[in-house]
């Protein structure tokens, strides 16, 4: 009987533990840079999107791991049959971290600062469908419409980037609707976020979420630092982990590091193809040539940067689309194979031939370009040194050039002095429409030949006409053919040639329970509000 | 007094054209047009217009000093343009770090190569100062990239860092300088009729070589300034340097400005200030 | 003092004939990608390991080691030389012409050059030959590198100014560039010899540093600088002692340039 007891009070005792051992703490990670705001419909920066990712309340979440949208502060969503309106029935009896009371007023308001052409916001950009005004309708405190002028295709997810904001609040920016709310913030050092009292979520057994009593996230541009203050322990996780530390990390706490594989991150490289670049005739006729691309596309050995560069934590690439993206992936699409002799075979149809160890075009001029990346990004500049490689092969003469960030930019945005570039493509969204200035052959980020005031190619003005029939349709069947389409023609016509998807690399310490890093940003605490620190001392990695 | 004011208004001078000077190489490196946030292909074509015309604001480099100055003499400074914060907060809360990492930093790599000079040199034996020269052969050989990175790992004070920077530099002159000091035929007679090391150090060397010793305490000043950019951007420290780095990086016009008028105006004041202490001790010599 | 002289002579020779003949003693080109061994430690068929594209790590070095030797000492000569142009001619002219070439100087001290580097780069083509990339580099680093020293070489010129061998040398009819150069400058070697050792490493590691601007020297090519910056790794990455190889040969060739040019010292 006396043991039987004991064993009962000793069975609480845990469950006590183990319960309130789930619950407080306080999560450190860094941030790279300081925020260069906290007004959540402003965000442009990394450090400013984690902010509003903590501490934004939105209406719909995508799930990061699932890539569906579920209710948030709206209960239910209809978007209506032309697609320009979407109502949302929202939840009742909430109210921001500084008391004030949530509703309809408020996602109204938020909508019009959103959509305020001053705002130049990429959160509001996404949601311009043409020109004309945004309206929005408060049927009553828990109901609200939104219309725009045009139908926006994905109109749904585009709410997951849009916290919503007080329209009443004294302190509107700040008054948060998300887990956390900001409570302290010292420039250059840290942020600090504490847990909103007023958060209205609660997990299966009714407590009210999040578990974690605070997060701080210190400013540390320096990757090197916040890989040591990982391992002694001083931060709780490293949200994108470079693939070298990753290796290293790996071999001393295999269990910390985390592969979700192909995130949605690409690099790629493309040829300057603009008419007005002031490169040599016979060069721009080279970048033009569809074949010349495929042959150095076919010339370069994908399967050595992933390994070589990557350390295997990356994927040879095929489209502007990774497998992480579910949906929206065209799975028939394959890698182009390395084949240094079928590169030369295409290369010979048009013309060119090998001299010794140099190739030449049909004029005589040995084939020699340069290709510019931006310095103090090591796998980059690998992969350029690869690839300056791997055309050697065929006797292509190729120069590397790392420049900073700034001069590289002026030269693909502004003077158009360069041949070839090789950088990355973030995407933070799932829907193409992210990618409609991308595509559009008239559109400031159709890197290899912006702003056409009418499609040059044939296949450019067909890329233009599926792009905006994907963004004018609702079918998602209908949007996939189109986007599937354009993705096929961007393999074909390789006006970026795609190289490597890198895989989703993270670290999180074993003090940090409910961790289940994901492909999709915010990788790691995506599910901050059900993170908790586990009771015991955290020890060196 | 004339004096006193004719080197204030040459030094004003000195600090007006540098800035003006400073603009215009800003202005005219590549990238001063452009803004990261667009190659954001969210944004609008109206959006990536209003972030190239923003940029455009300040392409008068005339202008835009005229209005700096014009700013400046009522106390404000401007505005970072990548940190969106007043160019005079950012100065006041990271000049006093830089201070202290770069000041500390100085001293203790004076101290160090000062004493190992005067070891190297006053003992006359070659096997010491083949290691002193091993020794600053090795810390003028390691990037500072380097050094930083394993004191961060060691948890040690980054001002040691700039201490290492500065030691083989000072140590080169220094030892050089008492070298030559300490062959000269007046010492020689010194020793020879019993004058103690110190004495001699003091009253013959000091004298003779104090002028150019002190003004490699000046220009050691801008070599710690200099070292402190990279010690500052990869030991995490939130000082002048790191700032400097990121205003390059990011082509901030107002802060670049505002960093070169405080370095010049420190590169001018301790140059100066050693000019006018060589001058004192010359005099005392005589 | 003269063995060890002699020694570092050797060893200068060693490195320069070692570098010269690296098309020799190479077992690869610097440039071969062994994409099976990124990374690896020293083996059979590499005596130093590979980096981290598979490059054969000692045959970089002895390509590498030709560019650093030959360009950084003469950059350092340049900086050197204008060091002692400015410096020398303003502390012996003395006044306003003094005090204006020492305001620039400190002027040149405080502007920030990177930006100079930065329109450089603009204006030179892309596809500009790896050796002019290299001359264009350490040629701007010499003409940038001068100012420091010139501070100090002014103050010794202005302390022998005045000096009585100087002003009987004057008295004797000796003047200008004749008198700078037979009894001034003579006495300022200390000062130009420092100059000139701390420059040869500066210059090699800020070589390396260049590569942000798209200066310096552009793959595959290695130097010094690149091979030196592979030790940026040991800190989150551990100890790994091949990759001191590099920084050895440095120390090593930097002590030999201070020990062929010192004056003979006379041991106790």
């Amino acid at each position: 009987m006396r043991r039987r007891a004991i064993g009962v009070v000793l069975s609480l005792m845990f469950a006590l533990v183990a319960a309130f051992g789930q619950s407080g703490g306080e999560l450190k990670f860094f941030v790279h840079s300081d925020p260069k705001t906290f007004d959540p419909l402003a965000v442009v920066d990394d450090a400013s999107e984690t902010i509003r990712y903590l501490t934004g309340g939105v209406l719909l979440r995508v799930n990061r791991r699932t890539q569906q949208a579920e209710p948030e502060l709206a209960t239910a969503w209809t978007i209506a049959r032309d697609g320009r309106s979407i109502t949302f029935n929202l939840r009742d009896h909430i109210y921001y971290s500084d008391g004030s009371p949530f509703s309809a007023e408020d996602v109204a308001y938020t909508m019009q600062r959103l959509m305020d052409p001053a705002l130049h916001s990429p959160t509001g950009d996404s949601f311009r469908s043409g020109s004309g005004a945004v309206h929005t309708k408060v049927d009553s405190a828990t109901r609200v419409t939104i219309t725009f002028p045009e139908p926006v295709a994905g109109l749904d997810k585009l709410f997951d980037q849009v916290a919503i904001v007080s329209s009443h609040s004294n302190n509107k920016e700040r008054a948060a609707l998300g887990p956390f709310y900001i409570a302290d913030y010292k420039p250059d050092s840290y942020v600090l976020l504490r847990r909103n009292p007023n958060y209205w979520r609660r997990d299966a057994a009714g407590r009210q979420l999040p578990y974690l009593d605070s997060v701080r996230l210190g400013i540390q541009p320096n990757r090197d630092i916040e890989m040591m203050s990982f391992r002694r322990g001083e931060i709780d996780l490293i949200n994108w982990l470079d693939s070298e530390y990753f290796e290293r990390l790996a071999a001393q706490s295999p269990g910390l590091v985390h592969d979700a594989g192909p995130g949605l991150d690409s690099e790629q490289m493309w040829f300057n193809q603009a008419p007005n670049a002031p490169i040599p005739a016979y060069k721009r006729a080279w970048f033009r040539s569809t074949n010349f691309r495929r042959a150095v596309s076919a010339a370069i050995n994908r399967a050595d940067l992933s390994r070589v560069v990557y350390g295997g934590h990356a994927q040879p690439a095929a489209g502007p689309v990774s497998p992480a993206n579910h949906f929206w992936f065209n799975a028939r699409l394959r890698a182009p194979a390395y084949d240094p002799s079928g590169a030369l075979r295409i290369l010979q149809q048009e013309g060119f031939r090998l001299q010794g160890t140099t190739l030449l075009d049909r004029e005589g001029h040995a084939v020699e370009f340069s290709i510019i990346t931006n310095a103090g990004n090591k796998p980059r500049e690998r992969m350029a040194t690869m690839v300056q490689q791997d055309l050697g092969k065929i006797g292509i003469n190729v120069h590397v050039v790392t420049l900073d960030f700034a001069s590289l930019l002026d030269r693909i945005t502004g003077s158009y002095n360069y041949e070839g570039a090789l950088l990355g493509m973030a995407n933070t969204d799932l829907d193409p429409n992210e990618q409609m200035n991308l595509w559009l052959s008239s559109a400031d980020n159709h890197q290899w030949n912006p702003r056409q005031k009418s499609p040059e190619t044939a296949w450019e003005a067909e890329i233009d006409r599926l792009m905006k029939e994907q963004a004018a349709s609702l079918e998602p069947v209908t949007r996939k053919a189109c986007f599937d389409r354009v993705q096929e023609i961007a393999v074909e016509q390789q006006p970026f040639i795609f190289l490597v998807y890198k895989n989703a690399l993270s670290a999180v310490s074993a003090t940090v329970a409910n961790a289940s890093p994901v492909v999709l940003r915010p990788q790691t605490y995506w599910n901050i509000e059900t993170l908790s620190l586990r009771v015991q001392t955290a020890s060196k990695h | 007094m004339r004096k006193l004011l004719r080197h204030l208004a040459a030094m004003l001078a000195i600090i007006l054209v540098g800035g003006l000077l400073s603009a215009t190489l800003v202005r005219l490196a590549p990238g001063f047009d452009v803004d990261e946030e667009q190659l954001d292909s969210r944004l609008s074509g109206e959006s990536v217009a209003a972030l190239r015309q923003a940029r455009a604001r300040d392409r008068n480099i005339a202008r835009f000093y005229l209005h700096y100055l014009g700013r400046a003499l009522r106390g404000d400074l401007g505005e970072s343009r990548t940190l969106n914060r007043p160019v005079r907060e950012l100065l006041a809360q990271r000049l006093p770090v830089t201070a202290r990492v770069a000041g500390l930093g100085l001293l203790a790599g004076w101290f160090c190569a000062v004493v190992v000079a005067l070891v190297a040199t006053m003992a006359r034996r070659v096997t010491l100062d083949l290691v002193a020269t091993l020794l600053a052969a090795v810390f003028l050989s390691l990037p500072a990239a380097v050094l930083a990175l394993l004191f961060v790992f060691a948890n040690a004070p980054a001002c040691m860092v700039i201490a290492l920077v500065v030691f083989p530099k000072v140590f080169s002159y220094a030892r050089n300088l008492l070298a030559k000091s300490y062959d000269s035929p007046h010492l020689i007679t010194a020793y020879a009729k019993g004058v103690g090391p110190l004495r001699i150090l003091l009253w013959h060397v000091l004298p003779v070589t104090g002028s150019q010793l002190l003004a490699v305490a000046g220009i050691s000043v801008s070599i710690a300034l200099g070292a402190a950019v990279p010690v500052e951007s990869l030991c995490g420290i939130a000082g002048i340097g790191q700032l400097a780095w990121q205003a390059a990086l990011g082509r901030d016009l107002p802060l670049l400005v505002n960093l070169t008028v405080l370095v010049t105006v420190i590169t001018l004041a301790t140059n100066w200030g050693s000019e006018i202490a060589g001058q004192r001790l010359r005099m005392g010599a005589a | 003092m003269r063995r060890i002289r002699q020694l570092a002579w050797l060893l200068l020779g060693v490195v320069a004939l070692s570098s010269l003949g690296a098309g020799l003693w190479a077992p690869a080109d610097y440039a071969m990608q062994f994409r099976e061994a990124p990374n690896s430690p020293p083996s059979h068929e590499h005596l130093l390991g590979t980096d981290d594209l598979g490059r054969d790590r000692f045959s970089r070095v002895l390509y590498g080691t030709r560019i650093s030797l030959l360009m950084a000492p003469l950059a350092a000569l340049l900086s050197t030389l204008l060091a002692t142009l400015v410096g020398g001619v303003a502390g012996y002219l003395g006044g306003w012409c003094e005090r204006a070439a020492m305001g620039a100087t400190d002027l040149f001290l405080s502007m920030p050059w990177l930006f100079l580097l930065l329109a450089v780069r603009a204006m030179l083509p892309l596809n500009v030959a790896p050796t002019t990339s290299v001359a264009v580099t350490f040629l701007l680093l010499g003409v940038l590198g001068w100012a420091a020293s010139a501070r100090v070489l002014c103050a010794g010129v202005r302390g022998l100014r005045n000096s009585e061998f100087v002003l009987q040398a004057r008295a004797s009819g000796l003047h200008g560039w004749r008198l700078l150069a037979v009894h001034v400058l003579p006495n300022l070697k200390p000062v130009l010899l420092a100059q000139f050792w701390i420059a040869i490493p500066v210059f090699i590691i800020t070589e390396a540093n260049l590569g942000i601007l798209g200066l310096g020297v552009s793959e595959p090519l290695p130097s010094w600088g690149s091979l030196l910056r592979e030790m940026e790794s040991f800190a989150s990455f551990g100890f790994e002692a091949w990759k001191l190889v590099p920084l050895v040969l440095l120390v090593l060739v930097v002590s030999s340039f201070q020990i062929v040019l010192s004056r003979d010292e006379v041991a106790a």
